[in-house]
């Protein structure tokens, strides 16, 4: 049976771990080829671990594993031009770029008088400027296969609703909407398609860990994931704490897919209700 | 195995256009389905509105693909029509998991009938509510949860198609199905029923592609001069809005509630 995404090929940040990985599997299990980018390193003003050179390698394990072909590099989205070098090497080997996920992001949290300046710059640097450079990286590539193409930028929940402590990281998803409906004017002409995925509490390590935990349960010490569930789950009108990578992965196939063709300008949410409650 | 397989889908609207698409690429993806069109004539129409043949060829197709069906004749304007139709369906095919809430009229036209207004927002808007309050119970108390889409239209994100008494009843029963749509998301939500709307842009059916909206729309030229799509393409096909619908009623969609999903080749954020 021939996959949704057959023969085409995926430009992918922050495909170590999480959403990323989630989206590279994903798409090649649905026959795409894959472009692979992620940090591999820590950035201090982040409170948890970040993917490691170790799980870039499980994504590239798993993929080949599928029978597609990946080509991966730790790579920073905040370094426009290496970014611009690793997706051209890509394109090089692999002859054509149909697909650009704009995933890699960051998460910390502090109320906007407390916010450090580091962490500001930080989260503006990855999740918004490091959007845009992804974007930046893949439109010309697509645009030289002269059949059109599908970017989508990895958004939030929060970038639709506000919620205290994440002034940086609101501003940056916002941020993110806004250039998504730029692009998205910008391309058509191209027939090059651009939307957002706005999750809400995804189950990945950038939401799974004790910084995250302790800031939505702040009267226990360390909360478990179980306890930090009971409060997630209140956010949701939906019964269910959090939604999976592999949900956004199924709204990301079918965005950039030849089902969604005429999708274009949107911004599609995966939030259990988030946005409604 | 299909994307929907065993699922059983209620679908208003059916006889042809994007009902009868739905109905057909759900029954492909493995669903059983319950058909339903008013088959009649509206005194307030310039276009032919779907027949009882119509409806049978649908039914046909479905049958042809393998999967159970039954087509009924009901108006959505009529609670004591849908419920019977309703439970008609239900022991013919089984419980509902999937409600495609879908009938619709468009009643802009150059000659501008008064009974455009009421009929539209009987058919459009309250049709829609009709279908919820009589589908939705049975999905409650079944507690399987389930997916309802209503098709809205770029026409419930913006105010287009000009002053005409059908083009703003159109308008408004089409962003009236926004506020169903998101009210009906929360209330349901708890039950894990997903309810979200499709918003596609001029899409090729016999609701659009006829010779009435054509003598509209050369009438309206400021309607059409700068208000177009994004993506180079006049109108869409059935077969993307179903694309559209058929991710959201599937488990690929289980999270995704309260949503207004545009195919409208980037009208609304054209314009």
């Amino acid at each position: 049976m021939t996959g949704r995404v057959e023969g085409k090929v995926a430009f992918i940040t922050g495909a170590a771990r999480g959403q990323g990985r989630a989206h590279a599997v994903r798409l090649a299990s649905e026959g795409a080829d894959i472009i692979a980018v992620d940090l591999c390193d820590s950035i201090d003003s982040v409170p948890y671990a970040l993917a490691s050179e170790a799980d870039l390698g499980e994504t590239v394990r798993q993929v080949e594993g599928l029978g597609r072909k990946i080509i991966a590099s730790q790579t920073d989205v905040r370094d426009h031009s290496a970014l611009d070098a690793a997706v051209s090497y890509g394109v090089e080997a692999f002859g054509r770029l149909d697909i650009a996920v704009a995933n890699a992001g960051i998460l910390s949290a502090a109320s906007t008088e407390d916010l450090p300046e580091q962490s500001w710059q930080d989260m503006i640097d990855v999740n918004l400027t490091g959007v845009y450079h992804a974007a930046r990286a893949a439109i010309p590539h697509i645009r030289a296969g002269g059949v059109g193409g599908s970017i989508v930028l990895t958004s939030s929940a929060l970038g639709i609703r506000a919620m205290p402590n994440m002034a940086h990281y609101v501003a940056a998803k916002s941020g993110v909407i806004g250039l998504m409906r730029v692009l998205a004017l910008e391309l058509a002409a191209d027939k090059i398609r651009v939307n957002t995925v706005n999750p809400s509490i995804a189950d990945t390590l950038m939401v799974q860990n004790e910084a995250v935990h302790k800031l939505f349960v702040p009267h226990i010490d360390s909360p478990t994931r179980e306890q930090a569930a009971e409060v997630f789950a209140t956010l949701n009108p939906m019964p269910t704490p959090w939604v999976d990578a592999e949900d956004v992965s199924n709204a990301v196939l079918f965005l950039v897919s030849d089902e969604a063709r005429f999708v274009t300008g949107l911004e599609f949410k995966i939030d259990a209700g988030f946005c409604l409650a | 195995m299909g994307r929907v397989e065993n699922k059983v889908a209620f679908i208003t609207g059916a006889a042809r256009g994007q009902g009868r698409g739905h109905a057909l690429r759900l029954a492909a993806e493995g669903a059983d389905i319950i058909a339903l069109d008013m088959c009649k004539q509206l005194p307030s129409a310039r276009y032919d509105l779907a027949t009882s043949e119509d409806l049978v060829e649908t039914r046909k197709a479905v049958e042809a693909s393998g999967r159970r069906v039954i087509a009924l004749e009901a108006d959505v304007r009529d609670e004591q029509q849908l419920a019977e139709a309703f439970r008609a369906g239900v022991a013919e095919i089984g419980p509902v998991d999937i409600v495609i809430a879908n009938a619709g009229v468009a009643l802009f036209a150059v000659d501008q009938p008064h009974e455009a207004w009421q009929d539209t927002i009987d058919i459009n808007l309250t049709g829609v509510f009709n279908t919820l309050e009589t589908v939705v119970p049975s999905m409650i108390e079944r507690g399987a949860g389930g997916a309802i889409v209503m098709t809205s239209s770029t026409a419930g994100l913006r105010g287009i198609l000009g002053p005409s008494r059908g083009s703003l009843a159109y308008v408004a029963s089409k962003h009236g199905l926004v506020g169903l749509m998101r009210s009906y998301a929360n209330n349901l939500a708890a039950h894990s029923i997903r309810v979200n709307t499709v918003h596609p842009t001029g899409v090729e059916t016999p609701m659009i592609v006829t010779p009435s909206i054509d003598a509209f729309l050369d009438a309206s030229p400021e309607l059409v001069a700068h208000v177009t799509n994004a993506l180079p393409v006049g109108l869409v096909s059935v077969d993307d809005v179903t694309n559209a619908v058929l991710y959201l009623v599937s488990e690929d969609g289980r999270y995704v509630t309260g949503t207004t999903l545009t195919v409208d080749a980037g009208f609304a954020n054209k314009n």
